[in-house]
């Protein structure tokens, strides 16, 4: 497959820079790892005998911090690209016979490359502190968030071309849309004890299925129709953002 | 190479449209050196993308190394190499790797890209700096570099897009010469943008002045300044040699045109080979009675011929 090997080429490119600087994955672990040592223990003093999160509150607080880590670095997909944009090296790879949709596939992977071992390394962390690692489980779990992070990468990309003579503009829509869906999605804290709009509206947002769902996956069950939710969620956000992604290059007169 | 009818171009600002290129038609054989010389915003760089197929053309015809560009955009950008405006190297990677990947977005195996690579590189005088960052580079050498990823995949065909803007005299001729070497080598064809009148003077054997989205001339240089300006010859006199002077001068050239000098009055004439020509008029003045306090022969340069045909100078509108 042509696509498949332009993908690859373009995540390669960009993994490069990490290749080339190891020390940039060092320091990405220290936002996660920041959010389960400093949030995690206030979430389980509220939740006292647990019973909010179902047992352990590290057991369910854990995938959610996942899942940020995945809506915050595919979320900057369109800030490496603005840069490469002003540049001009993102000209020089339109130039090429890459198809349009491995440029955003390809990035898009790249900023969840790292995911894997920040996952990895959370979860390794978190197990004397008594959280219970079920291989299998947080490996389709992460499958999962792939999907959604290209989604994520692609509607990101889309962004920093519509913004691209205007940098500020990505910034703005970048933060005043994260942090609503992340809070929306039950992702920090539990959205039952919330009002019943913030419920209402938290079942428009594709981002609560992938937590619903990476929850169960953690939890170490396979059996629930949730994880299927979740990875409907996941294919709808990558199957728009990928449209609105390739229309978008398409259009674009950089 | 390249075959082109009616291509046209509109861009949309706001509510009002903007007609860019307006109707180009252009054959480039293989081998040639073009260069389309234009002021800013003549449309060069629109045609230079729609050629690349990184624009489409609102209307008209483009074959470019045998291909629509239309119809088959990622097989023209397969035969073509283009060198943009910009540093087309990320800034955050290194020389070897952006060169590398190139080869590989162009579909060559590893060991293909390596020696293709290995070889700009040579060529280029960048193989000390192989595992710098780009960001370190300086500017004419991120220009050899720009120069190295257009030409991995070894086309028939380069397309550059005002390549030595913002590059110093001496960096330019270094560019010029890199690039002239490559095309002696492989026989490229090279269609490139400048503002440059001299860039375009020297580097091109053909040259096409565009001008408001149109092909306004296209010949060699010395072919349009012969054509289109032709060399004048300017002789000072004193203002009292003025009425005789005129009247010898009238039967020497044409065109004949005066202006004041802090001299006297200085007096031109349109005249073929005016260097040439210069001793005889000045015998025939002198015999005349003319004071001759200084002359000059004036060979045309391409703002000359930019002039005659737009009633604009080139240099006025150079950013």
């Amino acid at each position: 497959m042509a696509i498949a090997l332009d993908v690859r080429n373009v995540w390669w490119r960009e993994t490069l820079t990490i290749v080339r600087d190891p020390f940039s994955l060092v320091f990405s672990l220290v936002q996660p790892l920041v959010f389960l040592g400093l949030f995690g223990p206030l979430l389980s003093g509220l939740a006292g005998n647990g019973e909010l999160f179902g047992g352990s509150s590290l057991q369910w607080f854990l995938p959610g911090v996942v899942v940020m880590i995945t809506m915050f670095g595919t979320s900057m997909t369109g800030a490496n690209l603005q840069f490469e944009i002003m540049t001009g090296a993102f000209e020089r790879m339109l130039a090429t016979p890459l198809s349009r949709a491995s440029l955003m596939v390809g990035r898009a992977l790249k900023e969840l490359t790292p995911l894997v071992v920040q996952a990895l390394v959370i979860t390794l962390v978190a197990i004397p502190f008594g959280f219970v690692f079920y291989p299998l489980h947080v490996v389709v779990g992460l499958v999962m968030l792939g999907i959604f992070g290209v989604g994520v990468g692609a509607l990101s990309y889309a962004l920093a071309i519509a913004a691209r003579k205007t940098e500020w503009i990505f910034w703005a829509v970048q933060q005043s849309l994260l942090f609503p869906l992340l809070i929306l999605s039950g992702m920090m804290l539990p959205l039952e004890t919330g009002p019943g709009w913030m419920q209402v509206v938290s079942k428009f947002n594709p981002l609560t299925y992938i937590v619903d769902a990476e929850r169960v996956l953690f939890a170490g069950t396979f059996g629930s129709l949730t994880i299927l939710w979740g990875f409907v969620a996941a294919f709808a956000t990558a199957a728009v953002g990928l449209v609105v992604g390739i229309r978008s290059i398409r259009k674009a007169t950089i | 190479m390249i075959h082109t009818e009616a291509l046209t171009r509109t861009f949309r600002v706001g509510r009002e449209s903007v007609e860019a290129v307006r109707g180009i038609d252009l054959d480039v054989a293989e081998g040639e050196l073009v260069a389309f010389l234009g002021p800013n915003g003549a449309g060069k760089s629109t045609t230079l993308r729609m050629l690349t197929s990184l624009l489409p053309p609102t209307s008209g015809l483009a074959r470019v190394a045998g291909v629509d560009v239309v119809a088959r955009p990622a097989e023209v950008r397969r035969r073509i190499g283009y060198i943009g405006q910009k540093d087309g190297a990320g800034h955050n990677y290194r020389v070897w790797d952006e060169l590398l990947m190139q080869g590989r977005f162009y579909g060559m195996s590893k060991s293909d890209a390596v020696e293709s690579g290995s070889a700009l590189l040579r060529t280029l005088d960048l193989e000390a700096l192989r595992m710098r960052k780009v960001s370190s580079l300086s500017g004419g050498q991120k220009r050899r570099l720009d120069i190295a990823l257009g030409l991995i995949h070894q086309p028939g065909l380069l397309f550059l897009d005002e390549p030595s803007t913002g590059m110093d005299p001496q960096n330019r001729a270094n560019l010029w010469e890199h690039i002239l070497r490559i095309r002696e080598e492989r026989g490229t064809t090279i269609v490139l943008t400048t503002h440059y009148l001299d860039e375009a003077d020297q580097m091109a054997e053909r040259v096409v002045i565009i001008d408001h989205g149109r092909i306004i001339a296209d010949d060699t240089a010395d072919a349009l300044k012969r054509k289109q300006a032709g060399d004048r010859l300017t002789v000072v006199v004193r203002t009292d040699s003025v009425p005789r002077a005129t009247a010898l001068l009238a039967t020497e050239g044409a065109e004949l045109a005066s202006r004041p000098d802090p001299d006297g009055t200085a007096l031109s004439i349109r005249v073929e080979a005016a260097s040439h020509a210069m001793p005889g008029v000045l015998e025939r003045l002198r015999a005349a009675g003319v004071d001759v306090v200084a002359a000059s022969a004036h060979q045309p340069t391409l703002d000359d011929v930019f002039l005659n045909l737009t009633g604009r100078s080139l240099r006025e509108g150079e950013a």
